[in-house]
């Protein structure tokens, strides 16, 4: 797994999985549909993304399928910030 | 002429909905009580069964008022004082006397400045966010906040975001990732329904004083109860005239029939009354629930004795569970979970206790979260020593029959699944 994808992956797992939680997650696990993260929740993802990568997500193309594995984040952010992204 | 052909749409994928929800098991079927809530109730179930005399362990009648001769009486004597509709939205010509009393009367006994009243807690839930903040602004909402908030959320242009549940450390880290937003309102409920367990409000409270954040409380589950004097978590956490608003319902303690209310710091309340779409477009709160409501908070502040029976109660079945060997979510207020964490098992045990003559009802996603099923038991405070004795009997033959008692949670998952 790439640093982009491992980032995204160590966020998901603080930021919305409970203490003692330590269910196998990877880059395809369903997150929105899974019920990790929901629809509210992923604005603090997005806003961390945008942060960490210095890109603008556009707020349409920011959608809950989207955001709904690690692996479709990862190409969103490789679409608004593809240089960022890479280092 | 030849009739014309009428082109109906097909209803196949409702069909199929409604079919894979049946599959699913989650399809819910309504039980039909004969006669007034109370502790004893006659239910028919499943349709058309013969009503059979059960213990109510499920109503959310936490004071034992939905059926108390004194509403009941008021609520006569509103209906023939006030009539029966008022025919309007409350600024056309809907608001009576009684509807500003009440009002009055709300904001002395929950310790807020103004109260505006509303049909429901949902319509408070579904009026408040959308009125008062704008795009400028973000909502942070504890992850287990009712529906009608999530609801309520959704129709407000402000951003949401959310923190772990109870969790403070989170709360604060959120207050300040969005300190750039001109309003912070944190959303909480008081006392959380499905799992019973409190907001910690002082802390919340500290915390906003802090970050210059304001305070949302959905005291639905606490409102005549919580706190030494029935003034709700608020009281309970020394925090009383210090949340921003406070939303609550006359749908549970407080009579049990409808209504509810935002109430909390003029400026908001005022702002609701001009801007609120459930306020405007829809029907004032009948005369006889206003009433009635009056009625209740005349016993409420009358006597502590109601909300004193129930702590009583709650730490009496809390206490039979624990002995027992249930798996209970441990807590102070009225609703008492029991854990089963499997869906099925939650539904099977409930169906046991209705045969056994105690009407429970089994909780399983999406009503709580995956692996979290549950028996959900709600106590009243007129419900008697002897009849928590008597269900405590009842549990236990449904819980050897299924072998749970005594058992972690790890020994039910690993019997039943998740």
């Amino acid at each position: 797994m790439d640093d982009l994808r491992k980032t995204i992956l160590d966020y998901v797992r603080r930021e919305y999985l409970e203490e003692g939680d330590d269910r196998p997650l990877d880059a395809t696990t369903p997150l929105i549909t899974g019920g990790i993260v929901d629809s509210f929740s992923m604005v603090s993802l997005k806003r961390f993304l945008e942060r960490k990568y210095d890109a603008k997500i556009p707020d349409a193309d920011a959608s809950p399928e989207a955001f709904n594995t690690v692996e479709s984040i990862a190409r969103l952010v490789m679409k608004f910030a593809p240089e960022k992204a890479k280092v | 002429m030849a009739p014309e052909t009428l082109a109906l749409p097909s209803l196949d994928v409702l069909r199929s909905e409604l079919e894979s929800i049946r599959a699913a098991g989650l399809y819910k079927e309504e039980r039909y009580i004969h006669g007034p809530q109370g502790t004893e109730i006659l239910v028919e179930f499943p349709a058309g069964a013969p009503p059979r005399k059960v213990l109510n362990l499920c109503a959310n009648n936490y004071l034992g008022l939905s059926s108390h001769p004194d509403v009941i009486r008021a609520a006569h004597e509103g209906l023939d004082r006030s009539g029966y509709g008022m025919s309007s939205v409350r600024f056309i010509c809907g608001t009576q006397d009684i509807h500003r009393e009440l009002e009055e009367r709300l904001s002395a006994f929950l310790g807020t400045e103004a109260t505006l009243l509303f049909s429901s807690c949902l319509d408070a839930n579904a009026a408040i966010f959308e009125a008062v903040l704008s795009d400028k602004d973000v909502m942070i909402a504890d992850r287990l906040v009712h529906a009608s908030i999530v609801d309520g959320m959704r129709l407000a242009k402000a951003m949401t975001d959310t923190y772990k549940h109870g969790d403070m450390g989170h709360l604060e880290e959120k207050l300040k990732e969005h300190a750039d937003k001109r309003f912070r309102m944190v959303i909480t409920d008081g006392v959380f329904s499905m799992d019973g367990d409190l907001a910690k409000l002082d802390e919340i409270v500290a915390l906003c004083e802090r970050h210059g954040a304001m305070v949302f409380v959905d005291d639905s589950h606490a409102s005549g109860f919580i706190g030494k004097t029935g003034r709700g978590t608020p009281e309970r956490f020394g925090v009383l005239g210090k949340i921003d608003v406070v939303t609550t319902t006359f749908g549970k303690a407080l009579g049990g029939a409808s209504g509810g209310c935002i109430s909390g710091r003029k400026e908001i309340v005022d702002l609701c009354r001009q801007r609120a779409r459930p306020y405007l477009f829809s029907n004032t709160l009948s005369s006889v629930i206003v009433a009635a409501t009056l009625k209740v908070l005349d016993l409420v502040s009358a006597s502590t004795a109601r909300r004193d029976q129930l702590e009583w109660n709650a730490w009496y079945w809390r206490k039979l569970l624990s002995a027992a060997g249930f798996d209970i979510k441990e807590g102070e207020s009225p609703i008492v979970p029991v854990m089963l964490y499997n869906a099925k098992l939650a539904q099977d045990v409930a169906r046991d206790l209705f045969a056994e003559g105690i009407y429970v009802v089994g909780f399983f996603f999406p009503v709580v979260p995956k692996g979290q099923a549950r028996i959900r038991t709600q106590l009243s405070a007129a419900h008697t020593k002897e009849q928590l004795d008597a269900a405590i009997g009842a549990f236990v033959r449904v819980g050897r029959k299924y072998d749970i008692l005594g058992r972690t949670k790890n020994e039910i998952v690993e019997k039943y699944g998740l």
